[in-house]
Order: C-alpha cells, then sequence, then structure tokens
C-alpha cells in the first residue's frame, strides 16, 4: 500500500486529488442549480420544500452529502496546501512587467477559492444550519403530501430580501465562475486528458458551464429579491 | 540609442542582491549579450565588476542565456533565447530591467547567473535509455511513424533553458521534465523504460523543490522552443498509469 502513499503526496498525486474532488463539486452544482431552480415556482414553496426534505431525509442522498462535504474540505485544504509550497517555490518575482500565458484566474485560484469557501460557510450557516440543526423553522402541509415539511422556501425568501445577503451572494457566483474559467479545463489537464481532438471541446464547454451555472445561481437570489 | 539599464547585482546566493542602474549606448544591430558586452568593457575600463551573465553558443541552441528582461524570461520575442533578441526591438530611451530566473530551486551565483544543476539531477534520475546503442545506425533500419517521429523530436528541441520553470508563477519544471519524458517515451528505444523513467524523474523533480504545476500554460508561452503543454499531459498520465500498473 506504500504506492498509495506515495503518490497522494507526489506533485503530480495533489494535483490528481484537486481534479478529481473539482470534478466532483463541478458534477454537484448541476444537481444543486437543477434543484434550487424550484426557487423561481410561484407555489408557495410546495415543490421547493417537498424537494428539500426529500433531499433532508433520503438515506442514499444523506450518504452523498457526506461525500461532499468532505470533498469540499479536502479540496479546499489541498488547495491551499499547494498554494503555500508554491509560493514557496517560487522564491521572489521579477519586479517589472508580466510574463505571457497564465490569465488572471489560473495565477488566483487559491483567492478565488478561499472568497467561495467564505460563501459556502454564509451559505450553510443561514439555511443548512437552520434546516439541520434548529427547529427554527415553521412547518407547512402541503394537500398531496404526506406529513408537514419544514417551510426552507420561506426562509430563503425572507433572507434574499436583505440587499447585503444578495450582494454576498452574487460575489460569491462571481469568484466561483472565475474560479471555473480556469479549473473546468485545467481538471482534465490535470488528469492527462488533452489532445487536439476533444481539448478545444473540453474548453468550449468549460467556459459555458463558467458561464451558466454561476448565473443561475445568481438568478435565485436577485428574482426573490426584486419579487419577480 | 541610448539605454537605461537596471540590473540586478548580487554577489553571491548567501548576499542580498538589489538592482544597479547603468547608462549604456547600443545600436540595433547588437544582439542583446552584444549591449551586455559593451557595457561589461566599460565597466572593466573604468575599473568596476562586470555584470556576471550565462552564455555559450550564442546562437539559440545552449540554453545557456538566462535572464529575465522587462518581467519576461528570455525577453520579449516569442520563441526566441535572449542570445537571439536584438536591440532593434528597442529604442532610444528604453529603460530596461534585467534580473536572474527567480526559483527556489535555481539558486542565484552570482548577478544575472542561476544554479540550474537541479535540471541535472532530473535528467540524472531518468533521461536517459539503459542499453549502449553502439554505433548511429542507419537512420532507416528501424522504422518509425512520421508523426510520431515528429512529435518526439518537438520535445526532443528542449534546451533546458529553465526558462519554464522562471516563467511558471508556481516555480514548476513540469514542462522541461514533460518534454523529456515524452521526447524518450516516442521513441522506440525510450519506450520500454518509460514506466520506470516516469515516477523517477518525477520524484527527484519534487525532491529538488520545484512548484506544482496549476496549468497556468505561462511556461508554454515564454518557452523559446514553443514546447507544448501536451507533453505535460502525456507526462501526468504516463506517470497515473505508471502508479497504478508497475511492479
Ligand atoms: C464548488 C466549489 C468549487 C469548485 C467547483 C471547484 C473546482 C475546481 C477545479 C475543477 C479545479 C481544477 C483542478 C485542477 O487543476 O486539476 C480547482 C482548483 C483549485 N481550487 Fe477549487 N473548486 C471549488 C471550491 C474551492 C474552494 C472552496 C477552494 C479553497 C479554499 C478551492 C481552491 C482551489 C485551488 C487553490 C485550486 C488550484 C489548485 C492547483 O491547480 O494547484 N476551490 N477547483
Ligand atoms: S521546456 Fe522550453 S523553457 Fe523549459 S527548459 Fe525546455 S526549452 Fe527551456
Ligand atoms: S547562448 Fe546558447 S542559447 Fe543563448
Amino acid at each position: 500500500m506504500k504506492w498509495i502513499t506515495k503518490l497522494l503526496t507526489s506533485s503530480l498525486g495533489q494535483k490528481l486529488i484537486m481534479s478529481l474532488t473539482g470534478i466532483f463539486l463541478i458534477l454537484f452544482l448541476i444537481v444543486h442549480l437543477v434543484g434550487n431552480l424550484q426557487l423561481l415556482a410561484h407555489d408557495n414553496g410546495e415543490s421547493f420544500n417537498i424537494y428539500a426534505a426529500f433531499m433532508s431525509h433520503n438515506p442514499f442522498i444523506r450518504v452523498i452529502s457526506i461525500g461532499l462535504y468532505a470533498f469540499i474540505l479536502l479540496h479546499s485544504i489541498q488547495g491551499i496546501a499547494l498554494w503555500l509550497t508554491n509560493r514557496k517555490a517560487k522564491g521572489g518575482h521579477s519586479s517589472k512587467g508580466k510574463v505571457a500565458g497564465a490569465d488572471w484566474s489560473s495565477r488566483n485560484m487559491a483567492l478565488l477559492g478561499v472568497l467561495i469557501f467564505a460563501f459556502l460557510c454564509i451559505h450553510m450557516g443561514d439555511f443548512w444550519v437552520k434546516m439541520r440543526f434548529t427547529d427554527s423553522l415553521p412547518l407547512v402541509n402541503y394537500p398531496g403530501h404526506e406529513g408537514a415539511v419544514e417551510d426552507i422556501f420561506s426562509r430563503v425568501h425572507v433572507a434574499f430580501q436583505n440587499i447585503w445577503i444578495v450582494i454576498i451572494y452574487v460575489v460569491g457566483v462571481i469568484a466561483l465562475a472565475f474560479h471555473l474559467v480556469h479549473g473546468f479545463q485545467s481538471a482534465f489537464q490535470t488528469l492527462g486528458l488533452n489532445h487536439k481532438k476533444y481539448t478545444p471541446l473540453i474548453k468550449g464547454i468549460g467556459w459555458l458551464y463558467a458561464i451558466l451555472f454561476p448565473l443561475g445561481f445568481a438568478i435565485l437570489p436577485l428574482y426573490h429579491y426584486f419579487n419577480l | 540609442m541610448k539605454l537605461t539599464l537596471h540590473i540586478w547585482r548580487q554577489r553571491s546566493s548567501k548576499e542580498k542582491g538589489s538592482f544597479e542602474t547603468y547608462a549604456v549606448t547600443a545600436n540595433e544591430h547588437m544582439s542583446f549579450l552584444e549591449m551586455l558586452d559593451v557595457l561589461n568593457q566599460e565597466l572593466i575600463e573604468a575599473k568596476k565588476e562586470p555584470v556576471a551573465f550565462e552564455h555559450d553558443c550564442r546562437e539559440g541552441i545552449c540554453g545557456a542565456c538566462s535572464m529575465v528582461i522587462n518581467g519576461r524570461p528570455h525577453g520579449p520575442v516569442k520563441g526566441t533565447t535572449t542570445c537571439q533578441v536584438h536591440m532593434r526591438h528597442y529604442k532610444d530611451g528604453d529603460h530596461i530591467w534585467i534580473e536572474p530566473f527567480r526559483a527556489q530551486s535555481f539558486p542565484v551565483i552570482r548577478d544575472l547567473v542561476v544554479d540550474r544543476s537541479s535540471f541535472d539531477r532530473i535528467i540524472q534520475s531518468g533521461g536517459f535509455i539503459s542499453v549502449n546503442t553502439g554505433q548511429a545506425v542507419d537512420a532507416n533500419s528501424i522504422p518509425i511513424e512520421k508523426d510520431q517521429a515528429g512529435e518526439a523530436m518537438d520535445a526532443a528541441s528542449c534546451i533546458g533553458c529553465g526558462a519554464c520553470v522562471a516563467a511558471c508563477p508556481n516555480g514548476s519544471a513540469m514542462l522541461f521534465t514533460a518534454a523529456k519524458v515524452s521526447h524518450l517515451a516516442l521513441m522506440p528505444q525510450g519506450a520500454i523504460e518509460n514506466e520506470r523513467r516516469v515516477q523517477a524523474m518525477v520524484e527527484q523533480m519534487d525532491k529538488e523543490g520545484f512548484g506544482k504545476c496549476s496549468n497556468t500554460y505561462a511556461c508554454e508561452a515564454e518557452c523559446p522552443k514553443e514546447i507544448s503543454v501536451l507533453h505535460i499531459a502525456r507526462l501526468n498520465r504516463s506517470y497515473f498509469k505508471s502508479m497504478l500498473t508497475s511492479k
């Protein structure tokens, strides 16, 4: 089993962890956005609240979400560790001018990551902690659905009346967009998947993803703030 | 043309360095190194210490002439070493900042000269084939597909200059290491040992304290031989495959 530690502590192994956890997070965001688009429904929160209750009680999803929290932490800790060793390896900067290549996102992945992390803490504290660990949410009943469910929809709606929360969300998803502009294609390069045949496609999908998904997430608070 | 040079002066790796300012008159036909020769001649005549910089072939093939010019390794011209940059790219009155390659694994020896023996140790760890191939054989006695030979040749054009490390915001040596791994892996003589080689060279690269590639691609943009990051992808996949399948 020594080879596993050798692999995972090598520079390439550490990057493999970043890439695999990053791709997992990208896939997660697809599910997360599709589910949360129910926040746009004008049904007194019925579909969203029932969906939220399902997501927090289904045992399979519970297991996946524990994996998700672990992967977020692993990705963040490994990312910061890489940033620290890389700063040391650089050992001083040139005083004038700028190198070619290396776009802004690629040089600021750690900064963007920390912004995303700070956002996640606020986001989880706001909704997930309240749903999971407190009984502060009122219960509602919907005809045709068995049992009462927590009314997280109203909590979200109230939170999104606060302009500061809306601003934090918008800044959070902008950081995510820039993180993905570099991160999406980078994850494939790390895995060794770079080829004239399909890399243009990966880059194209990466750009689309990096624009459309953050935009989708930004619409949710804006939609509620402006009571659309 | 009259130029103002801001040159990094540092007596040894143990002492702190700083920029010193010099005035020099050059003409557009000079190469960048000839312009520095003119400056050094004046310094010597004034009984001052000349600027130490490395050079050998002065025709873009040895990789010795390492320096950062206005923030860019090997200066402003794409796909060109410092010795091949000519003064016609500058104009009268320009200020030029000249520094050594900066990376923890390239300690400054003096002024613009850095110690790149970490590259030699990466080569020594696996950048060779273990069988004695004897005399050069007839070029066509081992059939190799043209595209394959072309790709190996592209990788082999790496001159080991270290500009990729100097350009990289992480001080990573991946482009160099990947070029060396590729040019051997793509040839039948070198392919056999690829599994062992790729592990050994990555291990040595890490041991030398180079940074960890975050795919910024600054290396490819600044490499005087325009080595492609496709080779880094090849290194990544052969390393993972080797780790999973080797004995
Ligand atoms: C949902 C949120 C996130 C997604 C989808 C995501 C996705 C990615 C992807 C795909 C990569 C590229 C991996 C590679 O180059 O192989 C990456 C790199 C990185 N991520 Fe994230 N990430 C997220 C959150 C975070 C957080 C919270 C942090 C840290 C606090 C972070 C820090 C980093 C760093 C530092 C890198 C660069 C690693 C390197 O190349 O050296 N990320 N991310
Ligand atoms: S890959 Fe390019 S920049 Fe790096 S050592 Fe080789 S020739 Fe120089
Ligand atoms: S002196 Fe040989 S490449 Fe410049």
